[in-house]
């Protein structure tokens, strides 16, 4: 440890952070009592860095960076299983989404680069096609990662078993949507300029 | 001629620092009516008080209005240093120039000018105050305890120590309740059955104590000092005068292998059709569950008759209706723990070795179904790791206990001890939270089990429990250090929330009692007020009322009584006398204030002529009942009944002052 | 297996009345990597009489990558789709899991959340003249609630051709069927028992599990296949210790990672499951009498033509 690991608590900005989450997520982080039950049925923690009961007591004391660089929150698989059963009913996987989205804003992919190509390539694919096309999403997250006969083995059988289509299926409409999808993101990126407001209350 | 004094209290800087109190009184002094008008730093204190008793007589007043601060703060004093002094109590008021303004405002001048119309509100309702006299009650003086358990038997002992009759009601064959079913108790480790028993005994022993068992309380009417109660005598189809508790007929009925679950054994063992529950019950006679009984079911068997030496069993026994009169009621019911059908993840209750905290006192007790040998449920086999569990259902806002329940973290300390002294070579594992062990020695002993017996304290909350090659696998998190951990183990214990129980709603109605929303009974203020209830004569005992432990109840029952004792220790009780009155005259019997009545204080009675004809019925207020709350003035619909204290006159006179 | 799954559809009682006809959502995968599953489907439902009329133009639902980095678009691909199955005046019924998740959670949201309904209201064109309010009205099915409430059990049973004996299935759900259970309202989120119903009825054992729920690793196959090898190596071992010969799910993302995946699971822990997976409709379509070139069982890597084959040898009864 050194000096700078020692958490200045009367910082302003740490209380910015956790207000920046509660408001992006509608979720009161106050509310986690750090009981671990959350870490202790999600399957993907035994991969993570920084278990997700941790990650809301992180949020609660306002490190910002550690949360939003960490491999945790890649290796989430949005199971749901913590919030199905945590005791103080928070939303603990749409806590996850939201500092998700807060790590790409800052531009921290780093931390699990693979992961996050390949959210970043689906959604892409979704953008452009419509229905997602799994070929070309296949090929060019190999590509991008360098990888590009990963899994190469699989492709084929899976093409000899009809499971690979040629083609990508036509989406009427496209054009308009893609229209759509511009305001979208815009829309997206001025809500993360925005301050204060109440977040995604429930009414 | 009225004449009224002003006394205007500073409350020190609470009211001075805001208003301007010796403006107020000179501006009072000069209201038509006033007498005399004067100003202290504290009026409540004694020379205060003095000071109003001395004006009585100097000035000759003829009422008094304190201005100050809440009436529900010091109206009590003021109006007894009224009656000291020879003013009827009830020609004094006061005005609250603290709560309604000092403390609101922070305009001085604003707050001075209505500081000085409030008084003078309540100086023109004084003027037409009328003098009124406490009401007076006999009082019956037998007490009432429903629910026989450690605080039901608590209570009743020192009511009944005191002199006076005591009728206990418990609808379980035995009086005991849990307290009967634990091995040890914490700290002590006292052996439970060992230090309840002689408590028991006392009871069925006690020259003044009534016990009715498997009865229940079926109806309450009147008030507090005058209750009359229907109490439901369940037939037990054995005679109590002739049965000697031999216990030949449990022994011998075909029954007992037809599976009837023990609700004493809490399930994990069975009893016979006719049953005592528990070696040590009392009274120690028998019971006929009716609905597992083949002779009751079909006709056939009579082989308890058959066999009784007593000639004791009766199946043609009816149940049987007793009506009690007494001045106070107890109400010591009692607590239940959950069902861990709420919670899927850890089984849902569907796994035989995941048990509860009163399953593994059986488990435990030596009287129990394993004789006190630590086995599983499932397969008998012998157990050597166990994981505790702590609050399954408490402190849990998604399954709607956000509550803590107590003592789950000192019994689940005590559970762990006891099963490292059976099992030396065994492994504890408690998964807990926080550790709540506030009351005395509590803390010491968790550390023992902590540092002493080795159990291995977990923190954090187990995610799922599932069965796998005959173990029970436990997936669990230690925030402490950061890891995931796992424990294969024989045997779980849930600590389960505790509630209210069963039957509470039905008990509130029929005594007229509130409860929260998860079915505790109210007490009448939560810091002030612990044992009494906002119905006058009902008093609260044990774990009905909060989830607590033992010396919590034991204290609480005894506080009860206390209670009980003071109402009885006077010759007759004193009731406030700003109760509602009907003008038989104007009333017409519409009823319309019986049926907003929150108290039942509305009687109906028959107006006759001289030859005992009826002319009509009208309302009648019954001054035990009637708490003032004035619902029914406000209903009526002739103004055919006035609230004493609060009548048109004195109120239109404050709200006409306020309005010029 | 005493106690009855809990319902898993939304009280809506004069269904039974109508006749059985539905607005289709395949998903993407179901025309690629779970081609057999959109193949046993169609048969099924045509068996059954259950008539299927395919979304027009339908869109990608988003999936678990579209709300895991973005906010806005997720909700729109939902409303998006929901609108076009609107048009249609049907209930929506759909097979994939991740679907149905994403379809539920945007009428949810549109519901209970003012700022929602307002940023969709925004985008103009996109829910093609149809209201909001609309949207999250519609009933949104998923073909084992339609099996279970909608065709009946008793009904289905009665169909039964060749009984699935010798077949001891452990049922996976899986993760978004049963959660986030306020909004998914399916079945027990812990031990449901909807398909374990259904696949009982066909005459086939199901078997008690303890990891009908826990998540396979998900879309994490495509970037961090090693970890998916870990969860999948746990689910498939589990199933194995309780006597399962093969697993039945409801999920194509589930199907790939237990079937196309096993390869890995078998090479990190050196250990051959050779664990058969099929969907649930497979299964039944067999049991029905379908043949299985119809439902697409040789299209799976690992072949459950072994394990089928004593349910398939079965005379006619």
């Amino acid at each position: 440890m050194s000096v700078s690991d020692v958490v200045r608590l009367t910082d302003a900005k740490l209380k910015e952070f956790v207000t920046e989450v509660e408001r992006l997520s509608g979720q009161k982080v106050s509310q986690c009592y750090q009981c671990g039950k959350c870490s202790a049925g999600c399957p993907m923690a035994f991969a993570m860095d920084i278990d997700p009961a941790r990650i809301m007591r992180l949020i609660q004391l306002g490190q910002r960076e550690d949360v939003l660089r960490s491999r945790t929150i890649w290796i989430c698989a949005a199971c749901q299983t913590c919030t199905t059963r945590c005791p103080q009913e928070v939303e603990i996987a749409h806590v996850m989404d939201v500092l998700r989205s807060m790590a790409l804003k800052a531009g921290y992919t780093e931390a699990e680069r693979e992961i996050t190509e390949a959210l970043s390539q689906f959604v892409e694919n979704i953008e452009r096609r419509g229905r997602v096309f799994e070929p070309e999403l296949a090929i060019r997250l190999n590509i991008a990662l360098g990888r590009p006969f990963k899994d190469f083995g699989k492709g084929i059988k899976l093409f000899m078993r009809g499971k690979l289509p040629m083609l990508p299926e036509r989406v009427r409409g496209l054009k308009e949507l893609r229209g759509i999808w511009e305001m979208v993101r815009k829309l997206e990126l001025s809500e993360g300029e925005r301050h204060g407001g109440e977040g995604t209350k429930h009414s | 001629m009225p004449r009224i004094g002003v006394f205007v209290c500073h409350c020190g800087v609470n009211i001075a620092a805001t208003v301007d109190v010796e403006r107020v009184r000179d501006e009072l002094a000069k209201h038509p009516g006033v007498a005399y008008s004067v100003d202290y730093r504290y009026m409540c204190s004694d020379p205060g008080q003095n000071i109003i008793k001395e004006a009585i007589k100097e000035h000759r007043l003829t009422g008094v209005v304190v201005a100050a601060c809440s009436p529900s703060m010091h109206e009590v004093t003021f109006r007894s240093a009224c009656a000291s002094a020879g003013l009827n109590p009830y020609l004094c008021e006061m005005a609250n120039i603290r709560e309604h303004c000092s403390w609101v405002h922070q305009d001085r001048e604003e707050a001075t000018k209505k500081a000085i119309e409030l008084i003078r509100m309540v100086v023109e309702r004084v003027k037409r105050n009328e003098e009124l006299f406490p009401i007076h009650i006999d009082v019956t003086k037998r007490a009432l305890v429903i629910g026989g358990g450690i605080a039901g038997i608590q209570a009743a002992l020192d009511i009944a120590d005191a002199g006076y009759e005591v009728v206990l009601v418990e609808r379980e064959p035995s009086i005991g309740g849990h307290m009967a079913q634990l091995s040890e108790t914490f700290p002590t480790l006292d052996c439970s059955q060992c230090i309840l028993t002689p408590k028991m005994v006392q009871v069925r022993q006690h020259p003044r104590i009534k016990l009715l068992t498997y009865s229940v309380v079926e109806e309450v009417s009147g008030y507090v000092g005058n209750f009359v109660v229907t109490i439901r005598k369940k037939a037990r189809s054995v005679r109590e005068d002739l049965c000697t508790g031999c216990g030949i007929c449990t022994q011998r009925c075909p029954a007992r292998r037809d599976g009837i679950p023990s609700e004493f054994e809490r399930g994990l063992a069975t009893r016979p059709a006719i049953y005592i529950p528990f070696p040590q019950a009392v009274p120690n006679v028998p019971v006929i569950d009716r609905e597992h009984c083949r002779y009751f079911l079909t006709g056939r068997c009579r082989v308890c008759e058959q066999v009784c030496p007593a000639k004791a069993i009766d199946y043609e026994q009816q149940d049987e209706l007793i009506t009690e009169n007494v001045g106070a009621i107890v109400v010591a019911t009692g607590y239940e723990l959950i069902s861990p059908s709420i919670y899927g993840e850890y089984g849902g209750g569907r796994f035989k070795d995941v048990i509860d905290g009163l399953q593994f006192e059986r488990l435990l007790s030596a009287s129990g179904p394993t004789g006190g040998r630590l086995v599983r449920p499932s397969d008998g086999k012998e157990v050597k790791v166990v994981a505790f569990i702590a609050c399954v259902g408490s402190r849990d806002r998604a399954k709607g206990i956000p509550y803590c329940s107590k003592i789950c973290c000192m019994y689940i300390a005590k559970h762990a001890l006891l099963f490292k002294h059976r099992v030396h070579d065994g492994e504890a594992y408690v998964f807990y939270m926080d550790i709540r062990a506030g009351g005395k020695g509590y803390d010491e002993f968790v550390r023992r089990a902590i540092e002493e017996e080795g159990a291995c304290y977990i923190r954090g909350r187990v995610s799922r429990i599932y069965e796998s090659n005959g173990k029970l696998i436990v997936c669990g998190m230690d925030t402490l250090s950061g890891k995931l951990v796992e424990v294969e183990a024989d045997l779980v214990v849930l600590a389960t929330a505790m509630r209210p129980s069963d039957g509470f709603d039905e008990l509130a109605r029929k005594l007229r009692l509130t409860y929260d929303e998860h079915g505790f009974f109210s007490e009448a203020h939560p810091k002030l007020r612990p044992v009494e209830t906002n119905t006058a004569g009902v008093f609260l005992a044990g774990a009905c009322q909060a989830p607590k432990d033992i010396p919590e109840s034991v204290a609480q029952a005894s506080a009860a009584a206390a209670k009980v004792l003071s109402l009885f220790g006077m010759p007759r009780i004193e009731r406030e006398p700003t109760i509602a009155e009907v003008n038989e005259m104007t009333c017409t019997g519409c009823f319309d204030c019986e049926r907003v009545c929150p108290y039942n204080a509305i009687e109906r009675k028959e107006i006759k002529d001289r030859r005992g004809n009826i002319i009509k019925v009208v309302a009648s207020v019954n001054p035990g009942l009637c708490e003032g709350c004035g619902a029914c003035a406000g209903t009526c619909r002739n103004k055919s009944i006035t609230l004493k204290g609060f009548n048109d006159e004195q109120v239109f006179a404050q709200l006409v002052s306020a309005s010029v | 297996m005493e106690a009855k799954a809990q319902s898993t559809a939304d009280a809506h009682p004069e269904d039974a009345e109508r006749k059985l006809e539905f607005a289709y959502y395949p998903g993407c995968s179901l025309s690629g990597t779970a081609v057999e599953y959109g193949i046993s489907t169609k048969a099924l439902c045509n068996h059954l009489g259950i008539k299927l009329e395919e979304i027009p133009d339908w869109i990608c639902c988003g999936a678990t990558p579209a709300h895991a980095i973005r906010t806005l678009f997720p909700l729109a691909l939902g409303a998006r789709n929901l609108a076009l199955a609107a048009k249609l005046d049907k209930p929506l019924l759909t097979v994939c899991a991740a679907c149905f998740n994403r379809l539920k959670w945007t009428a949810y949201e549109l519901k209970h959340n003012r700022e929602a309904r307002e940023k969709i209201s925004q985008l103009p064109g996109l829910l093609d003249g149809q209201t909001v309010e609309r949207l999250y009205e519609l009933q949104i099915l998923h073909l084992l609630t339609v099996l279970r409430e909608l065709y009946g059990i008793e009904r289905l049973s009665e169909r039964v051709r060749y009984p699935l004996k010798g077949l001891r299935v452990a049922c996976y759900y899986g993760c978004l069927l049963v959660r986030p259970p306020k909004v998914m309202q399916f079945d027990d989120p812990e031990n449901p028992r909807v398909m374990d119903e259904l696949i009982s009825a066909v005459g086939a054992e199901v078997v008690d599990w303890a990891f009908k729920t826990e998540c396979c690793g998900a879309s994490l196959a495509l970037s961090r296949s090693d970890l998916v090898a870990e969860r999948v190596h746990r689910i498939l071992s589990d199933a194995k210790s309780r006597g399962a010969n093969i697993i039945c799910v409801a999920c194509p993302l589930c199907h790939v990672n237990l079937d196309v995946y096993q390869i890995d699971a078998n090479a990190k822990f050196g250990y051959e499951h050779d664990m058969p997976i099929a969907y649930f409709t497979q299964l039944i379509g067999i049991a029905l009498g379908i043949p299985a070139q119809e439902l697409g069982l040789e299209k799976h890597m690992v072949d459950p033509m072994k394990v089928l084959k004593n349910a398939l040898a079965q005379k006619q009864t």
